[in-house]
């Protein structure tokens, strides 16, 4: 049985996610509004997962979110502070909410990190994820250590 | 006796009044549903447009006013082949009083919306034969401080643009516009600006993007620039291709913007971060 089939028959509670034509195509399987497989097999490095969440042209989280990264100046409050989310949230509802976050909220100003833009994208970023599966699993890593323990 | 208490009453009333009236007349003109931008601004930005202590705008710190001064010099200033300035048809300046309000706005001749910088072209170029150089150009010196000139002239008095009739279909496409998620980031105007003014997206406060004060002085700029240049700026913000300045999709937009700001008083020329 091959994976599609294996998916067509798991048909209802998964669904799947695969964006062609991009540079950094992600395929992954949602399942209960959780992604709970790995993007990529291997494991976050949550230093890695740290710089990619500041980077301006990467992650850019501190544009929305207050993070426990006292050494960077002015964080966003658009969306929920993060430095106890290692405590509320899994692996795998983080997962869902970085790589699509419009599969569980259609309105949000969230951008889905592994999913192409479709409408007047820059030329130079046309078919590009905004981040690779691996720094997706990075950022992961990084997230799950904080616990609330961290100054701010 | 009792006539007097009434009377005494009244006048009492009609002094609260009328210091109401004085206190809501102390600071930056104010008006609509919604808030301009300038309230979203630090106060060493506001100080550079309005001066709290004087009540009045602050036109000697405010840079916009290099731009304005060359627009005023343009109005008395003969140009093109028919040798007529903009005074001669138009007279004072100040018969421009509440024009820039209704704008963009929809014109019967052409069937298109004109934004005011599209009627100065029109005339410049059908009334007065007069070459488009460069610093006419959307974006050059000239068009800039005209347009801000003319603006002057209704500065204070609140937003009026018309969104019924022959202008529906424009704004129709604007309010599309400002709906859809585009660019990398795939995030529509009302993203930020619906959802979420007031709150800090790192060191900008978001504003409801209200274009009452444009063309304005940008500080990130150390310029003078208009509307459509800070849309493209957030079309770019967002990965996204922008459209050019003057294009039809920025000038429908506009209206879709002017009219949430309708209400909201004029303030151009503004100054912004
Ligand atoms: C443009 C703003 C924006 C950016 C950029 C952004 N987020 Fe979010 N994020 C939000 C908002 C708003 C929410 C609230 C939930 C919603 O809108 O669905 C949220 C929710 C979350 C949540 C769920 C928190 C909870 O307690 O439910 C996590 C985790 C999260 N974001 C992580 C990140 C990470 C990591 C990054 C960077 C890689 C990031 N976000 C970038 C706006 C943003
Ligand atoms: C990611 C969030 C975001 C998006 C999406 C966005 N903007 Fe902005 N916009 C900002 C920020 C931040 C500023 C600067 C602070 C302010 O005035 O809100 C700004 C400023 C503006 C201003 C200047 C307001 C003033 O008073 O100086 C206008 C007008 C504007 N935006 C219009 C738009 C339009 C039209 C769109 C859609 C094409 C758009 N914005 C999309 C964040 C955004
Ligand atoms: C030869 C005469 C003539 C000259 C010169 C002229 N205009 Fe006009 N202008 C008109 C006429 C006619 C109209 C359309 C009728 C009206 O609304 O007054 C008009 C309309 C306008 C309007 C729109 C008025 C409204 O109510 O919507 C503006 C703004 C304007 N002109 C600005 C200028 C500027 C700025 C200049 C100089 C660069 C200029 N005009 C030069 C004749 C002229």
């Amino acid at each position: 049985m091959t994976y599609r089939t294996l998916l067509g028959a798991l048909a209802g509670a998964v669904l799947l996610g695969t964006f062609a034509a991009n540079a950094n195509a992600a395929e992954f399987m949602v399942v209960d509004d959780t992604i709970p497989a790995s993007l990529t097999g291997k494991a976050g490095d949550p230093a890695a997962g740290k710089k990619t969440a500041i980077n301006k042209k990467k992650g850019n989280c501190l544009a929305c979110h207050v993070m426990p990264i006292p050494e960077e100046q002015f964080h966003g409050n658009i969306g929920p502070n993060l430095g106890e989310v290692g405590n509320t949230m899994s692996a795998a509802e983080m997962r869902i909410r970085l790589a699509d976050p419009k599969l569980i909220n259609p309105g949000t100003i969230m951008p889905a990190f592994l999913k192409p833009g479709t409408t007047r994208v820059l030329k130079k970023f046309e078919g590009k994820a905004i981040l690779t599966p691996q720094e997706v699993e990075d950022v992961i890593a990084y997230l799950l250590t904080l616990k609330g323990d961290l100054p701010q | 006796m009792r006539y007097k208490q009434i009377m005494m009453t009244a006048a009492g009333f009609l002094g609260i009044a009328i210091i109401v009236a004085a206190c809501a007349q102390r600071g930056i003109p104010t008006g609509g549903d919604l808030k301009s931008g300038y309230f979203y601004s630090m106060p060493e930005t506001q100080a550079m447009q309005w001066d709290t202590e004087a009540n009045d705008w602050a036109d000697f710190d405010n840079p916009g006013f290099i731009w304005v001064d060359q627009g005023a010099e343009q109005w008395d200033t003969i140009n093109g082949e028919e040798g007529k300035s903009c005074a001669e048809c138009h007279g004072e300046a100040s018969s421009m009083a509440g024009v820039s309000t209704t704008y963009p706005k929809y014109n019967a001749e052409d069937g298109k919306l004109r934004a005011l910088q599209d009627q100065i072209t029109d005339c410049l170029v059908n009334r007065m034969k007069a070459e488009i150089t460069k610093d006419w150009k959307w974006e050059g010196d000239l068009m800039l401080g005209m347009t801000a000139f003319v603006k002057l002239q209704s500065r204070g008095m609140p937003i009026n643009v018309a969104i019924d009739g022959d202008a529906a279909p424009f704004y129709e496409e604007g309010k599309t516009f400002y709906n859809t998620r585009r660019g990398a980031l795939d995030m529509s105007c009302a993203n930020c600006h619906v959802d979420y003014p007031g709150s800090w997206a790192r060191a900008d406060l978001i504003s409801n993007g209200l274009p009452n004060g444009y063309p304005t002085f940008r500080l990130k700029w150390q310029k003078f620039g208009s509307l459509h240049r800070r849309i493209s700026g957030c079309n770019k913000n967002i990965r996204a291709e922008p459209y050019g300045r003057g294009s039809d999709e920025y000038t429908n937009l506009e209206l879709y913007l002017a009219s949430r700001a309708n209400g909201v008083a004029s303030e151009a020329p503004g100054v912004r971060r």
